[in-house]
């Protein structure tokens, strides 16, 4: 099958490669582009772990394809950090121990991330319905919930 | 999980992507959210050769108020809908439904036509659109149809959409002074689809119920309208009475098949009682309560 060329920025950077249609933009972005950050879950836009943020908004990217990525501003957990300091999310996480096997994290962060922007000062329940297409199969969530409540007020500091 | 091999294709433009659709006759498939048609794709269970994404196509978004009619472009996202104040204002039954449709991630993909032209029983926006008397806008090679949602629904997979149609529009009337709706659904998680769930759209004049419609979602090959329950509470002032009736009659009309949701009589007793609860919070709500 023929290779697509696709352009994107990814974490600020602009990436190229050639790609199958029939590749999903999970897969390129860890195995052709090197950014493991972000996990492959369920595979079935269930549990929340590879969520990205392109264009904006907070997607799954085992169910979007790389080629629906083409001329667009995708972010990852890597892209967080800016020069070598954590975002807030990524602190709360730390400090709250929003996390125990790590594995749900990537995807936790940049909901997370997306959804403070979008709700800037949430109740606990808006954070619960937020964060609703995040699996975390350790926590029991009372920690993330307790790290995002402490993010939020991370960033209404700044 | 990878898709099998398929060409694709980014069109722009309405015009371009009916073309294509042209072109390729049964071997294409238009793509819109692809959280149904990729997962399929996954499975095989779907193989098109050639996917026509219509992402790109920005006349096929947004929302709008034209003469008593909302108009809704087909490639409006789940998460657009709830952001609507039009629809807030105007039709909440929409929004309300939207939200509790799978999770913000897949809402900011999931479009309301790609829900309602994929013909899944388990999909919720085909029960909202017969319970508001809904019309879509087909466009096809030789130009547009307009079809009501009371008879699109044939069969599981199996709409009146034609191949070589694109639905491009939701057309729904506004509910006038008066109106309530209510909208109940069971569902064991966060992202799974309806065990069963009912949508209800009713016109009060003082307390007497002047129309009704009952719609229900997951309990048959696909979302049909509870024609004799509507019936029954027509003409009448509703009491408790009347809603456990209205339900037995429901309950009548479905045929779920069985599977890890529950068995048939399960899943029937919870269609009857997403009814009583619908109806109930249709009532409050045109009563303004």
């Amino acid at each position: 099958m023929a290779k697509t060329h696709i352009q994107f920025t990814l974490n600020g950077q602009a990436v190229e490669t050639l790609v199958e249609p029939r590749e999903l933009l999970i897969h390129v972005i860890r195995e052709q582009l090197g950014q493991t950050g972000s996990h492959i879950g369920c595979e079935t836009s269930h549990c929340g772990v590879c969520t990205v943020d392109l264009n904006g908004a907070s997607l799954k990217s085992c169910t979007v394809l790389a080629v629906q990525a083409n001329g667009g501003d995708v972010t990852t957990v890597e892209g967080l950090a800016q020069s070598g300091e954590l975002h807030a999310v990524q602190e709360a996480f730390m400090q709250e121990h929003g996390l125990q096997c790590g594995f749900c994290t990537p995807g936790m962060l940049m909901r997370s991330y997306r959804f403070l922007q979008e709700n800037p000062n949430p109740t606990e329940e808006e954070i619960r319905v937020g964060m609703s297409g995040n699996l975390c199969r350790c926590t029991g969530y009372q920690n993330i919930i307790k790290s995002i409540q402490v993010a939020a007020q991370k960033l209404q500091a700044k | 999980m990878i898709p099998g091999n398929f060409e694709y294709h980014a069109p722009t433009s309405l015009a371009d992507a009916l073309a294509l659709l042209g072109q390729y006759g049964d071997e294409a498939k238009i793509i819109a959210g692809g959280h149904s048609l990729l997962p399929m794709m996954k499975l095989r269970f779907a193989e098109p050769e050639h996917l026509i994404d219509i992402n790109g196509i920005s006349e096929l978004r947004g929302i709008r108020e034209e003469g008593g009619m909302i108009k809704i472009g087909a490639m409006t996202t789940e998460n657009q809908l709830i952001a609507s104040e039009i629809l807030w204002d105007k039709c909440p039954l929409i929004p309300t439904a939207a939200k509790l449709i799978a999770d913000p991630q897949v809402r900011n993909r999931g479009t309301i036509g790609g829900d309602i032209a994929h013909g899944d029983p388990g999909n919720d926006h085909p029960a909202i659109m017969l319970a508001l008397g809904a019309s879509f806008v087909l466009a096809g090679p030789d130009g547009e149809r307009t079809v009501p949602a009371d008879g699109f629904f044939l069969g599981t997979y199996y709409t009146q959409l034609e191949e070589g149609e694109i639905m491009t529009e939701i057309q729904v009337p506004v509910p006038p002074a008066g109106s309530g709706y209510g909208f109940s659904k069971l569902k064991r998680k966060t992202g799974d689809f309806a065990t069963a769930a009912a949508a209800v759209q009713l016109q009060l004049n003082g307390d007497s119920c002047t129309q009704i419609n009952i719609a229900l979602t997951n309990v048959g090959p696909c979302s049909f309208k509870a024609s004799d329950a509507a019936a029954h509470l027509t003409g009448k002032v509703i009491d408790d009475a009347l809603i456990s009736e209205a339900a037995e009659k429901a309950m009548a009309d479905c045929d779920p098949s069985e599977d890890l949701r529950g068995n048939i009589e399960y899943k029937t007793s919870m269609a009857g009682e997403m009814v009583r609860r619908a109806i109930r919070s249709a009532l409050s709500n045109a009563k303004g309560e």
